[in-house]
């Protein structure tokens, strides 16, 4: 008896990172499967036959995946330290923001960070406007959750640590000080946060990884782009 | 207190379409305001400065966007009343997976698919086309033999997909195929939640449909 959690991950996938982030502010203990997406495992594919990607959270033998999903299927099967507010509204606005984060933010300081020339301009452009919207919503808040770390903080976590990451990689300033007080000072207080400071993947190996991508991005963009060989 | 409900929408719009599916299923009176997207309203620019789109629920004056996240307040809201989502967690989680999957954003949300069918031409309009059916059937896959997505009831699932299906047409005549001969299910199951009034009083005539795409095609020259 007794209950099952197993959560397929990677070492540096920050979409798994919130769940296991999410699990551990819950105090649920689980078991962490470690996946090579470059050579994945056929439960992987079992569980995961849609998108084939982590992170997947199987609680009793029972797969979920897609980590917005996962993180409000945790919070309704384990009600102890709430993620997502209580009140319809506030709930509503969360979910706005988590999706604001992933699809506009994300999107936009990643463009800014593998794309280059007249590209990479576009996106910084874009990112600057969208971390705008989030810089508003921080006002008289230490958190995007209030007092506590909340879903948004979960969602948005990732830029605490890869933000700077990127910065250092490109020496493009995403997350200015001076433009944006509220969101950098939300920067700092994330990534040193109990739980979520004890799981930051190895920072070199992230350098690494994404000097990498960054390297084959480039190497492609130019032979694309290359007419005469 | 009366609640005071208002729907910022555009008449063709299947985003818009379960939202007004959502308030049909749970009885609720409200204001629809049709928009012009070429003009956009002060309202609307209030109510939704970050995407400046439609739908937008409007309740007691404070403003929800994006029309998953519309239809999951309605629900959490008027819970008493025709819940479209399951109570059950993991059953919550199947219902949100593939809600989500229809709005997949990066990976070609049907909606995304269903506009390059009729927008563009060649070889482009042929991928579009095959990642639009591989989606439906994927969806008719996880149907089944269910009367409905949800199970015995109409539920979250079946309010996501249903307003696509009055667009069906429209992609079948411009994209040149049948989504009856590829997915007999899906199209059975629309017909069934057609004979509930919410359904049918909120989806739009699909020859009005096709009109409308005929004249966004000249607007974008498409044509």
């Amino acid at each position: 008896m007794g209950e099952e959690v197993k959560l397929f991950r990677s070492w540096s996938s920050p979409f798994a990172l919130r769940i296991v982030w999410a699990l551990e502010i819950k105090g649920i203990e689980y078991e962490a499967v470690f996946e090579d997406l470059s050579n994945k495992s056929p439960l992987l594919l079992q569980y995961n036959p849609v998108h084939k990607k982590i992170p997947i959270l199987v609680h009793n033998g029972r797969p979920i995946v897609e980590s917005f999903v996962i993180l409000e299927y945790i919070d309704e099967t384990w009600k102890q330290a709430p993620l997502l507010p209580e009140d319809p509204y506030e709930r509503a606005m969360a979910r706005f923001w988590a999706k604001f984060c992933e699809d506009k933010v994300l999107i936009s300081i990643w463009s800014a960070f593998i794309k280059q020339g007249k590209e990479q301009e576009e996106a910084m452009v874009a990112a600057t406007e969208n971390l705008k919207f989030l810089e508003k919503e921080m006002k008289g808040k230490k958190f995007f959750g209030g007092e506590r770390i909340g879903y948004v903080d979960l969602t948005l976590g990732w830029l605490a640590n890869l933000g700077s990451i990127f910065e250092e990689i490109v020496g493009l300033k995403i997350v200015d000080e001076e433009k944006f007080p509220l969101l950098y000072s939300w920067m700092q207080d994330f990534a040193e946060a109990p739980i979520i400071r004890d799981n930051w993947p190895p920072r070199d190996k992230m350098i690494v990884k994404f000097q990498a991508l960054l390297d084959a991005a480039i190497a492609s963009s130019s032979s694309s782009s290359s007419s005469s060989k | 207190m009366a609640d005071e409900i208002i729907l910022l929408d555009l008449w063709a719009s299947m985003l818009g379409m379960r939202v007004r599916v959502a308030l049909a299923e749970k009885g609720l009176k409200y204001e629809y305001r049709e928009q012009d997207l070429r003009n956009k309203s002060p309202l609307l620019l209030e109510m939704n400065p970050v995407h400046k789109k439609i739908p937008v629920l409007i309740h007691n004056g404070k403003p929800i966007c994006e029309s998953l996240i519309i239809v999951q307040y309605i629900d959490e809201v008027w819970y008493n009343k025709s819940p479209l989502l399951p109570s059950d967690p993991y059953q919550r989680a199947q219902a949100r997976f593939w809600a989500d999957y229809t709005d997949k954003l990066n990976a070609k949300s049907l909606y995304e698919l269903g506009r390059q069918l009729w927008l563009t031409k060649g070889e482009e309009q042929e991928t579009a086309k095959k990642g639009f059916m591989e989606c439906l059937k994927l969806l008719e896959g996880e149907l089944g033999d269910k009367p409905y997505f949800g199970g015995e009831n109409f539920g979250f699932l079946d309010v996501a997909l249903v307003t696509f299906s009055c667009w069906f047409f429209a992609y079948e005549s411009f994209g040149n195929f049948s989504v009856e001969a590829e997915c007999p299910k899906l199209v059975a199951w629309s017909k069934r939640c057609m004979e509930k009034e919410s359904v049918s009083s909120s989806l739009e005539d699909p020859l009005k449909i096709h009109g409308f795409v005929i004249m966004m095609r000249k607007e974008l020259g498409a044509e």
